[in-house]
């Protein structure tokens, strides 16, 4: 069975951050909310300094905290910004409250608004409807969210502009080398946000053959044709969740806590975690094989399989 | 019999009861997860779970959570798909129950988890997350946050949450779906509303506490009902269901 040339879009983490992703870009990533967040990635942009990004999504966790300190962001368009272990994220709380490292602008939504800016874009529509947010400040403040008529009923409803960011950044847990992609898990707004956007960079636990996809079509999160880069890269999403891979490691969100209240502190934790290590091998020997392999999961739940007999 | 247990837990199991067994609950995060799993485990074995990353379960999680998004939320649930399903459901009015928290709450149950203190000099708190569609859309919804008067303001600097706004019909008039808050969980006790005015009254007073100091905590004049009560404690079959969920007290220890 002939199926068409395979494209090899796979690359290396950072020839695919530096290819993709330039200054200046509208880049969505932690797309699962607290899973799969491609923390390798902002770590990248970080080490590349990447520079005034506009960074879109739902709550984000710590990735956006570290992007803003690290002077990587201009503009955050995002429902929550903060630590979900612990509450405020100080790097955040300094852009918006000190212009430190510099004014970074806002635009606030609600999770659901923010998912229907992106699936407006992904349906190719100029906005959707909600009933969300009416008589919330999150509309009164947002000058893009509109306050409209129903024409058929003539209800209050908001209307939600398409949001189309330049690139979308997925993690997941297996993909083929064209960058057909399944991720399993709760997946939050991760297909409405590679629809709505012009690139999208898989980064994978597993490199897999095109037939393990062919083998469970339902799982499939993206079809490769809407990939523009496959980036092979196990514990890439650490210290977030990956579902069969590994468990959240809860520590690193406690320890960036307790040591980013101070500006000077952060920096020398981005130093630390980040910089100095150089790549994602670095940081990966930095945190040491015993420390991921306590993070495995303890055991294996496999799913039935599924009969796709014809 | 006295049995020792913390603000947190307390909190919890007043939280449980509000949960009707067969609910449709939106859970989120931190004390209403652990609600939920206290409820399914007690009263309301019935009840299902909503998380908005795309997560329905109608078991507790396999073992403690940090996150909605923890593995042990995510192996044996009963559906694992898109936020937009969660929140369709949320907006087509499948959702009974929604909980939320707050940094600052207002006489009308406004919360504001986004902007505190004046222009110029403010505190930038996290934002909404789901949230304020929680508080718009769920058919009713309860807040669980720390009662003290920096807390409990005349009115929010900013509302993130809606709930009866201005007072009276305030949500119809705005166009909302939902009912608003049904309840506030707090540190020192138990709030309703009144069905007419939507201005929040003083329903019970957790064991030892006083209506003066509700009142020394709030930053309006607290109306109370005609007969406040107290807080009836978490049972010893509670506080063994609630620390099962928290084994080391990370949600319900020294959170007061």
């Amino acid at each position: 069975m002939s199926v068409g040339a395979v494209l090899n879009k796979v690359l290396p983490l950072a020839e695919a951050v530096r290819r993709h992703v330039p200054d200046g870009a509208a880049v969505v990533l932690g797309t699962a909310l607290e899973a799969l967040i491609p923390f390798a990635v902002a770590h990248e942009l970080i080490r590349q300094e990447r520079r005034d990004l506009a960074l879109v999504g739902p709550i984000s966790d710590l990735c956006f905290d570290q992007l803003i300190a690290a002077g990587c962001a201009r503009r955050v368009v995002a429902a929550w910004v903060g630590n979900v272990q612990h509450g405020s994220g100080y790097g955040f709380r300094r852009a918006v409250e000190q212009g430190l490292p510099h004014p970074i602008e806002v635009e606030d939504h609600s999770n659901f608004t923010l998912a229907l800016g992106l699936e407006a874009a992904a349906l190719g529509v100029p906005y959707l409807p909600t009933r969300t947010l009416l008589g919330s400040d999150i509309l009164a403040r947002n000058p893009r969210l509109r306050r409209e008529r129903c024409p058929f009923t003539g209800a209050p409803l908001v209307l939600v502009p398409a949001l189309a960011p330049d690139a979308a950044i997925l993690h997941v847990q297996r993909a083929d080398a064209e960058g057909n992609c399944q991720a399993w898990g709760a997946t939050g707004v991760s297909a409405a946000a590679a629809k709505a956007s012009r690139i999208v960079i898989v980064v994978c636990e597993e490199l897999v053959e095109a037939a393990v996809i062919r083998s469970d079509p339902n799982r499939t999160l993206v079809p490769g044709f809407l990939v523009t880069a496959v980036v092979h890269l196990p514990w890439g999403a650490h210290p977030s969740p990956v579902q069969g891979h590994y468990n959240r490691d809860h520590a690193v969100y406690r320890d960036y806590h307790q040591r980013s209240a101070r500006p000077e502190d952060l920096l020398a934790w981005l130093r630390e975690w980040v910089r100095d290590p150089g790549d994602h091998a670095g940081y990966l020997e930095k945190l040491g094989r015993q420390r991921l392999e306590a993070l495995r999961p303890r055991s294996r739940r496999l799913a039935a399989p599924v009969d796709y007999g014809c | 019999m006295a049995v020792d247990y913390t603000p947190g837990e307390l909190m919890v199991a007043v939280a449980a009861r509000e949960i009707r067994d067969g609910e449709v609950v939106f859970v989120g995060m931190r004390l209403p997860l652990l609600a939920f799993c206290l409820a399914r485990a007690t009263h309301a074995p019935n009840a299902v779970g909503l998380f908005e990353n795309g997560i329905v379960r109608d078991s507790p999680a396999l073992a403690f959570l940090v996150t909605m998004s923890d593995g042990p939320n995510v192996a044996g649930a009963l559906w694992c798909t898109e936020m937009r399903e969660i929140m369709g459901l949320l907006q087509s009015g499948r959702v009974d129950l929604g909980f939320l928290g707050g940094a600052q709450i207002d006489r009308f149950g406004n919360l504001n988890t986004s902007y505190v203190g004046p222009p110029g000099r403010q505190t930038r708190l996290p934002g909404s997350g789901g949230g304020a569609d929680i508080a718009g859309l769920s058919r009713r919804h309860v807040v669980i946050m720390a009662h003290e008067r920096r807390r409990f303001v005349e009115r929010v600097d900013y509302v993130t949450s809606p709930g009866f706004g201005e007072g009276g019909d305030w949500r119809r008039r705005v166009g909302l779906p939902g009912g608003g808050p049904a309840a506030v969980i707090t540190t020192l006790g138990l709030f309703r509303f009144d069905p007419e005015t939507r201005e929040m009254v003083l329903a019970s007073t957790h064991p030892g506490v006083t209506v003066e100091e509700v009142r020394e905590e709030t930053g309006w004049p607290l109306a109370c009902a005609p007969s406040v009560t107290v807080t009836p404690p978490p049972t010893g079959e509670e506080l063994a269901v609630v620390r099962r969920f928290d084994p080391d007290g990370f949600w319900t220890r020294d959170r007061g």
